[in-house]
């Protein structure tokens, strides 16, 4: 498309070069995942020839069987997915709540306290992990799922913040109708403005699942017994020890990666509105 | 009157689980980290009160504090400019809806960011081999003969960063985000002035984006001060502990020698930097940053 009063080999030769350059970025950015893949699908042998070879000489797709027996797979994706769950469970309960409170109930000191939420988005875990694991300690939770699923029930600062800049959108009229009819604050959360929030919960949803799917630090620190250990601790446990089997590491990355790739293609839209949300407080 | 009074009420019983995780799992952490900073504690003999000494010793005799903050140091001044400088190209160039294919490259740039962190941090491990590695097979087809990244000290931080820019698809999404608010006429105008593509950026664009760039800056150096996975899983600190991080000596001072106290310290030390880089980068923003 030319603009007006410009020549057309300008914009031309600046598409051109934009074009190109974004081509050969993506490529860059493309191929370590593709290359994942690939080498996850690679005999042990293969994984050390010198040069590096793309493709397997043979795909040993059997490394996708091999994964489950060697590595306690069921025992640490039975941990993952219960602690996704109980923490998906506590997040939609508390933040809907959490979240109705601060936008469709007026009160004295509500923006103040909103300003506090805000402010402990930006407070790094890495300040309150120390007490937090004394706190833990003392309660006898070290080496449980406790530490890892009770705070979830409590709020959480981002999901508040997204589901509230949802709620605002709610027409107030809608709750103004219910009031009239003599329908309590906890009813018409139930049964005007949850059934509303739909999208905004199912980006809580893919965040919270997200959030614990990916966690490393938390079941680093707080699990002891290897018998609750998630997938991501697994992974990291078999990188250290002394015969790290990358064949299986690698089938275990593309294992982990697909669910992930699954839901961001299923419900991109959700996906991408959260990362934006994320933008606009700045 | 009464009104108001069930409103407060009731606005407070709906928030009331976050006034509680927040008194227990925020507040209550954070005053009582400041407690511990001042003591020397093991977790299993009670705290001993030291006043200020952990504080003191971080800062005049520990030469490992030094080193890790001077890393960390690196990456915020290094990875930022070229972290920013690339994002915010992606996204400009993205936003450009004369390219074909559009939806694809937006979904190219993000696919990274959603690989689990400790598979990321695996994944790069066999990308950095020396031998087999992708980084370097790339580089023997131009003729280089790729280094051992994660073996020399002097490049293990740069390889870091080439691992974080990947990985910075979400700041591409959000950079978009606010590229799309830039009403399109200002474009347009300055089009038929003759501004050409350089110009329209920095003449329109930049300024016009940076509270989302402020944004996306300061998350990044606190995720920088933050950041302990990777370099927990991939070097452990290594090689001669050039990318033994802020995060990873505070982990290791409380987990690995159970220096509660002194990690304390360190914990309180980080916030501290974290509110005055905070508070630097706001002041810029208000003294240079666009205005309506």
């Amino acid at each position: 498309m030319r603009r007006p009063g410009e020549p057309p080999h300008r914009d031309l030769a600046e598409l051109i070069i934009t074009t190109l350059f974004i081509a050969v970025l993506a490529l860059v950015f493309i191929v370590p995942f593709l290359w994942m893949a690939f080498s996850s699908l690679k005999a042990p042998a293969d994984l050390f020839l010198v040069p590096m070879r793309w493709l397997p000489s043979v795909p040993q797709w059997h490394n996708y069987v091999k994964v489950f027996s060697q590595f306690p797979f069921f025992l640490d994706f039975r941990n993952t997915m219960f602690l996704v769950v109980v923490n998906i469970i506590g997040a939609v309960l508390s933040n809907t709540l959490i979240a109705y409170g601060f936008t469709r109930i007026e009160w004295k000191g509500r923006e103040a306290l909103f300003y506090v939420v805000l402010a402990t988005l930006i407070l790094p875990f890495q300040v309150i992990m120390i007490p937090l694991f004394i706190l833990f300690h003392n309660f006898h939770w070290i080496g449980t799922f406790l530490p890892l699923t009770v705070p979830g029930f409590f709020g959480n600062a981002f999901f508040i913040f997204l589901l509230r800049q949802f709620y605002m959108s709610i027409p107030n009229e809608l709750s103004y109708a219910a009031k009239m009819d003599g329908a309590s604050e906890f009813l018409i959360y139930r049964r005007v403005i949850l059934p509303l929030s739909a999208p905004a919960i199912t980006t809580v949803i893919i965040f919270s699942f997200l959030k614990t799917w990916n966690d490393f630090i938390g079941p680093l620190i707080f699990l002891t017994d290897n018998k609750l250990y998630t997938l991501s601790l697994g992974a990291q446990q078999i990188m250290h020890s002394l015969d790290p089997k990358w064949d299986m590491l690698l089938t275990l990355g593309v294992i982990m990666t697909l669910p992930v790739l699954v839901i961001f293609f299923l419900l991109q839209k959700y996906f991408i509105q959260g990362i934006a949300m994320s933008g606009i407080k700045g | 009157m009464i009104e108001s009074r069930k409103n407060l009420r009731n606005g407070l019983l709906f928030i009331s689980p976050w006034i509680i995780g927040f008194l227990v799992f925020v507040a209550y952490p954070i005053f009582s980290s400041l407690y511990y900073s001042l003591t020397q504690y093991n977790v299993i003999d009670p705290p001993k009160f030291r006043g200020l000494r952990n504080y003191v010793e971080l800062v005049t005799t520990d030469r490992v504090f030094a080193t890790s903050l001077l890393n960390t140091l690196y990456m915020v001044v290094f990875g930022t400019i070229i972290i920013t400088g690339a994002t915010l190209a992606i996204a400009i160039v993205l936003n450009n809806t004369q390219i074909r294919g559009l939806s694809i490259f937006r979904i190219i740039f993000f696919i990274p960011t959603l690989i689990p962190l400790v598979i990321l941090c695996i994944l790069w491990v066999w990308m950095l081999q020396p031998q087999t590695g992708l980084i370097n097979t790339f580089l023997s087809y131009v003729g280089i003969k790729g280094p051992g990244w994660l073996a020399d000290p002097r490049l293990a931080k740069p390889a870091f960063i080439m691992m974080f820019l990947w990985t910075s698809g979400g700041t591409v999404i959000i950079y978009l985000a606010g590229l799309q608010d830039i009403p399109q006429s200002l474009y347009e105008v300055a089009s038929i002035d003759g501004a050409n593509f350089f110009q329209r950026t920095f003449r329109i664009t930049i300024p016009l984006m940076s509270p989302v760039i402020l944004f996306n800056v300061i998350t990044y150096i606190i995720g920088i001060f933050q950041s302990f996975a990777e370099s927990f899983i991939i070097t452990s600190g290594g090689p001669n502990q050039s990318t033994l991080f802020y995060s990873l000596y505070l982990y290791q001072n409380a987990f690995q020698y159970f220096k509660m106290g002194l990690a304390s310290a360190m914990g309180w030390i980080l916030l501290i930097i974290a509110l005055v880089l905070i508070w630097i980068l706001l002041g810029a923003e208000k003294r240079f940053g666009y205005r309506q």
